[in-house]
This record gives structure tokens, C-alpha cells and sequence, in this order.
């Protein structure tokens, strides 16, 4: 047997041309990005220019769908002028307060019914029927009676707010605990924890991702629950906004509240995302998604 | 038996000794299976581990060798017959007991050295000195450069080196093993057997080891208990009087071993031919 060494001296060039490779990969994975956006950009440009143009020609009917212009100016006037509730911030303080108080309350409930369910078989026997049941009323009908016990303060709006998430987080949570892994729970048994213990944890960490999916989501509801019930009556909130805008036929008005809620969703979304990553870095990093 | 003078001497099983680390009495087991069909998952297994004696389960797949592990801790009791671990009847899950399982059982959310800390944590003790007992382990599996990693940044043999530090801290007097290296590549299952063997010969627990891998049990045993395709029992019973320490990289070369293998694969061999066309059959 000989045994055969590769030769070393090609070692410094070989290097050289490492560096070369990986300069020119990350260029283009540079010019990839820089491509995405501007794709982006353009789409976005060039369909509010369809729709402005559409709008000036009549092609569409801005009476009905509204134009870019007229949804901006709106905007506008109420940032300076204020709206005919009063400022504007003080109805995206009103929304998101109570959107902010049903998200909290109903998380909490949500994640704290899926671990004891979770953990207990005897009482997710008994009580899945009627979660069942009451996950099956169209949620949004609540709103009227809420209304009616509540009042039009923010009580109705928050209580609105509130079942809307509870669901969804009990439903993931209760999911979670279920799929804590075996092993992982027979190892801490043995390892010494207390049935307490295992909660803290094992079942709670491996449950986390659960709950933090269904966080995204269940944001998204509480803020519906909160412009619902404004909707259904209300002194002060975006959804009065728009249920006032709707009276008046005032198309703009309906888009330009349309547009506030969808960046107050994406501010809350994009902190949502920072404190999951938070949470979890434990986690292998995901696939690195473009421009996310 | 046609060799007279080989190591691997042929045990006739007898009722354990009194004084005996862990002593299974004849048991049996059965259980209801969610269809509602009675299973025996073993029957009539006697079997008995020395204080500090090695001792390893081989036998077909679904024999019920995991099932005599969790035997010993108490997640499973028996139907007939008695389980006593240091003389004691098993009641709950013993402080004196470690476990390493054969899937990764480490917490993915902690890191190293959290995972080894774990155990003493669990038990009370204070947060500083279990810290510092966990650096202490983690140094002997020779990991200490990684305390801060979490699990996922680690290859397979090094989350092993993990869950075996996370075991020994608590310096288990039993210590089970449920085919802990089976996920292993060759080499790196190689080093684990001796880094095993090096922490029990400091820490001189009791140990049940199961595998499939019949040549890792008699590398590494005092005593190899063959059992029979399910439902499972004590086929036969072989000393493995191979001088330690042993060197899990050569001692495959060495005569002995081979003859030793030899002479128990001869005695497994049908079992596990009865397990697999079993196993056909019922589509497992």
C-alpha cells in the first residue's frame, strides 16, 4: 500500500480563487436583492398609476372606488386638519388601545386554558365540547352583544377584541403542549424536575413557537374585533372613521382609514417578529428569506 | 457447546441475589392496547445487574428490551413479579437512576451548559454550584469550548457528549442506556463507547445497556443478556470475561471477541430471523 499526499504548494493560489468566487457570489446575491426591490417599487407604481389614471378618465369611477390623489389628500387633511371626530391620533390611540388590551387579555387567557387543557386529559375531555361549540359562533356576532351589555365605551370593543384571539392562541397552545416531545419529558423526569417543573420547562419552551405563530395571526383579529365594534358603535376609533366615511359616501375616506389600519398591522407584525426572534434564538435560523 | 475454553461463559439464570444494584424477578407485562387487545410485551424475565457491573440487552427488534429499562424506572410496572433497584421495591422514579435515551432528548431552547446544569437544578441545588459542577462535566467530555452553543449548532456526537455529561452529574449509581449510539456514524460511535466506558470506570454505576448492535455488547459488557423475539425473555446469558480497560478500536480485531461473537450471534441468529418474518407478517 502506498499511501498518496496531495501536493501543498497549490495551496496560495488555490485560495486567491477562493476569494474571487466568493466576491462575485455575493455581488450577485446584491444585484438579486437590489432586483427584488426595485420589482417591488415598480409594481406598486405602476398600479397606482393604472388606478390614478383610471380614475382621471373615468375608467373607474373615483365616486365609488376612489383615486391615489383624492385617498392622499384625504389623508393629509386629516393629519392637519384633523377628522370630524377630532385628531387623527387620537383615533389610532383609541383603536390601538383597545386592539393592544383584547390582544394581551385574550393571549394570556388563551395560552394560560391551553396549558392547563393541555396538560390535564380529564379536563380537555370535558371541556373540548364546548370549546367547540363556542368556537363555532361567528365571533363577530358578539360585537352586538357586547354593545349591549358593555356600553359604547372601549369595554365592548376590548371584550370583542378578546374572544377573537382567545381561540386562536388556545387552539395553538393547547396544540403545543400536546406536541412536546416524549423523550425530552421522560429526560426531565429522570433528570429530577417536579410535574411543575416539566411545565416551566419543557412544556412551555416547546410550546413556544406555537404560541408565537399564533400571535401573528391573532393580532390581525384583535385588531377586526376592535374596528368591529367600533363599527357597531363607538365615540372614537378608526372604525367609526370608516362606519362615518360609509355615511357620507365618502369613498377616500373609506380607503384612507383602510391604508392607517394596514401600517398600524405592519408596525405591530414587524415588532411582533423582533421579539419572536428574540425568544426563540435557540432556533436553527431559518431559510434566509430575500429583502424580508 | 462444542468451545471449552472461551470467555464468553454461558449463565444459568437463577432468582437475584439479594444485594444486587438491580434485580428483576420474574416478571411479566402486559398491556391493553388502545384496539383493546391484551399484549405481553415480556414474560417471565428474570434478570440481575451487580453493583458497578455492565450489563447489556440484545435481542430482536420489538422484543421488549426498552421495556425493561423503563422497568427500573418506574414509568412502566410490571403484571406479575417484582423490580428492586439497590434492594428497594421500585416505586417512583429513583434519585439514583440516569437515563440516556436513543433519540435526542436534549432541550434545544438551552444551551450546553444549561442542559447539564439541568439535572442538579431540578434537585435544588444552588444555582452557582451546579454551574460549576456542569463546567466541570462538560470539561470532561471535552466540550468546554462549547458551553454557550445550543444543541442545534452541534454535530450528533458532540449532542451525545451532552446528554451523557447532563446524565453523569448527577452521578447516577444506575445508569440505563437505550441504544444511545445507534444514530451514530462508526467512528464517532467508537470514540462515544470509549468515552463511556472512561466515565463509568470513574463513577462505577450499574448499568443496562440495550442494543441491536451485538458487537457493541460484547465490547462493552460484563454480562450479555440475549432475549427472545417477543414477547420477550431471557434466551440465554453470556460473561463476557474480556480484560478491561478496553480499547473500543482494536478490541473488534482481537481474537477473543470474535470467537465470543461468534458464539452468541449463533444463539440471537434465530430469534432474529423469527422477529423479521414475524415482523413481515404483521407488516411492522
Amino acid at each position: 500500500m502506498t499511501a498518496i499526499s496531495p501536493a501543498a504548494d497549490k495551496a496560495a493560489t488555490r485560495e486567491t480563487s477562493i476569494a474571487i468566487a466568493e466576491a462575485r457570489a455575493r455581488a450577485r446575491l446584491r444585484r438579486r436583492h437590489a432586483l427584488v426591490i426595485g420589482l417591488r417599487l415598480a409594481i406598486l407604481v405602476i398600479f397606482l398609476g393604472l388606478w390614478e389614471l383610471g380614475a382621471d378618465y373615468n375608467i373607474i369611477d373615483p365616486f365609488f372606488f376612489a383615486s391615489p390623489s383624492g385617498i392622499f389628500e384625504q389623508i393629509w387633511s386629516w393629519i392637519t386638519e384633523g377628522t370630524s371626530q377630532g385628531p387623527l391620533w387620537l383615533q389610532i390611540y383609541v383603536t390601538l388601545e383597545e386592539t393592544f388590551l383584547g390582544f394581551v387579555i385574550g393571549a394570556l387567557g388563551g395560552i394560560a386554558a391551553g396549558i392547563i387543557l393541555g396538560r390535564n386529559r380529564l379536563l380537555a375531555d370535558v371541556f373540548s365540547i364546548y370549546i367547540k361549540i363556542a368556537n363555532s359562533v361567528p365571533r363577530v356576532v358578539l360585537g352586538s352583544v357586547f354593545i349591549i351589555a358593555l356600553g359604547l365605551g372601549m369595554a365592548s370593543k376590548v371584550a370583542l377584541a378578546v374572544v377573537m384571539v382567545f381561540f386562536v392562541v388556545f387552539a395553538n397552545a393547547f396544540q403545543g403542549v400536546r406536541e412536546a416531545d416524549r423523550a425530552m419529558i421522560a429526560n426531565a423526569q429522570i433528570l429530577g424536575a417536579s410535574p411543575f417543573q416539566i411545565t416551566r420547562t419543557v412544556i412551555i419552551p416547546s410550546a413556544m413557537s406555537w404560541i408565537l405563530a399564533s400571535l401573528h395571526v391573532s393580532f390581525g383579529f384583535a385588531l377586526v374585533g376592535a374596528v368591529v365594534g367600533e363599527f357597531l358603535g363607538a365615540k372614537q376609533g378608526m372604525g367609526l372613521l370608516i362606519s362615518t366615511a360609509q355615511g357620507a359616501f365618502n369613498a377616500n375616506g373609506v380607503f384612507a382609514a383602510m391604508i392607517i389600519l394596514a401600517v398600524m398591522a405592519l408596525v405591530v407584525e414587524f415588532i411582533i417578529t423582533r421579539f419572536e426572534n428574540y425568544v426563540v434564538k435557540w432556533r436553527p435560523a431559518p431559510f434566509n428569506e430575500q429583502g424580508a | 457447546m462444542q468451545l471449552q475454553t472461551m470467555a464468553a461463559q454461558k449463565l444459568s439464570p437463577a432468582a437475584p441475589p439479594a444485594d444486587a444494584a438491580i434485580a428483576i424477578d420474574d416478571v411479566t407485562l402486559r398491556f391493553v392496547t388502545p384496539d383493546g387487545h391484551m399484549m405481553t410485551a415480556i414474560r417471565d424475565f428474570t434478570m440481575t445487574v451487580a453493583r458497578g457491573e455492565f450489563a447489556c440487552v440484545v435481542g430482536p427488534t420489538g422484543c421488549g428490551k426498552s421495556t425493561t429499562l423503563n422497568l427500573v424506572t418506574g414509568l412502566l410496572r410490571p403484571t406479575t413479579g417484582n423490580v428492586r433497584v439497590m434492594g428497594n421495591p421500585v416505586t417512583d422514579i429513583s434519585r439514583d437512576i440516569g437515563f440516556v435515551f436513543q433519540v435526542d432528548a436534549l432541550f434545544p431552547w438551552r444551551s450546553v451548559i444549561d442542559n447539564v446544569a439541568a439535572g442538579p437544578l431540578y434537585r435544588g441545588t444552588p444555582k452557582a454550584e451546579a454551574y460549576d459542577k456542569a463546567r466541570d462535566w462538560i470539561a470532561r467530555v471535552g466540550l468546554a469550548r462549547f458551553e454557550k452553543h445550543y444543541p442545534h449548532q452541534l454535530s450528533g456526537g458532540m449532542r451525545k457528549r451532552v446528554a451523557l455529561a447532563q446524565t453523569f452529574i448527577n452521578q447516577p449509581k444506575i445508569l440505563l442506556m437505550d441504544e444511545p449510539f445507534s444514530a451514530l456514524d462508526m467512528q464517532t460511535r467508537t470514540a462515544m463507547q470509549d468515552e463511556l466506558l472512561g466515565l463509568w470506570s470513574e463513577l462505577k454505576s450499574s448499568v443496562v445497556f440495550v442494543t441491536h448492535d451485538l458487537e457493541e455488547a460484547v465490547a462493552l459488557a460484563d454480562k450479555v443478556y440475549v432475549l427472545t423475539a417477543g414477547p420477550g425473555t431471557v434466551k440465554s446469558v453470556y460473561r463476557i470475561d474480556l480484560p478491561r480497560p478496553r480499547v473500543m478500536a482494536d478490541i473488534r480485531y482481537d481474537p477473543k471477541f470474535i470467537e465470543i461473537a461468534k458464539v452468541i450471534w449463533n444463539d440471537l441468529r434465530e430469534e432474529v430471523q423469527l422477529g423479521q418474518s414475524r415482523g413481515l407478517q404483521t407488516g411492522h
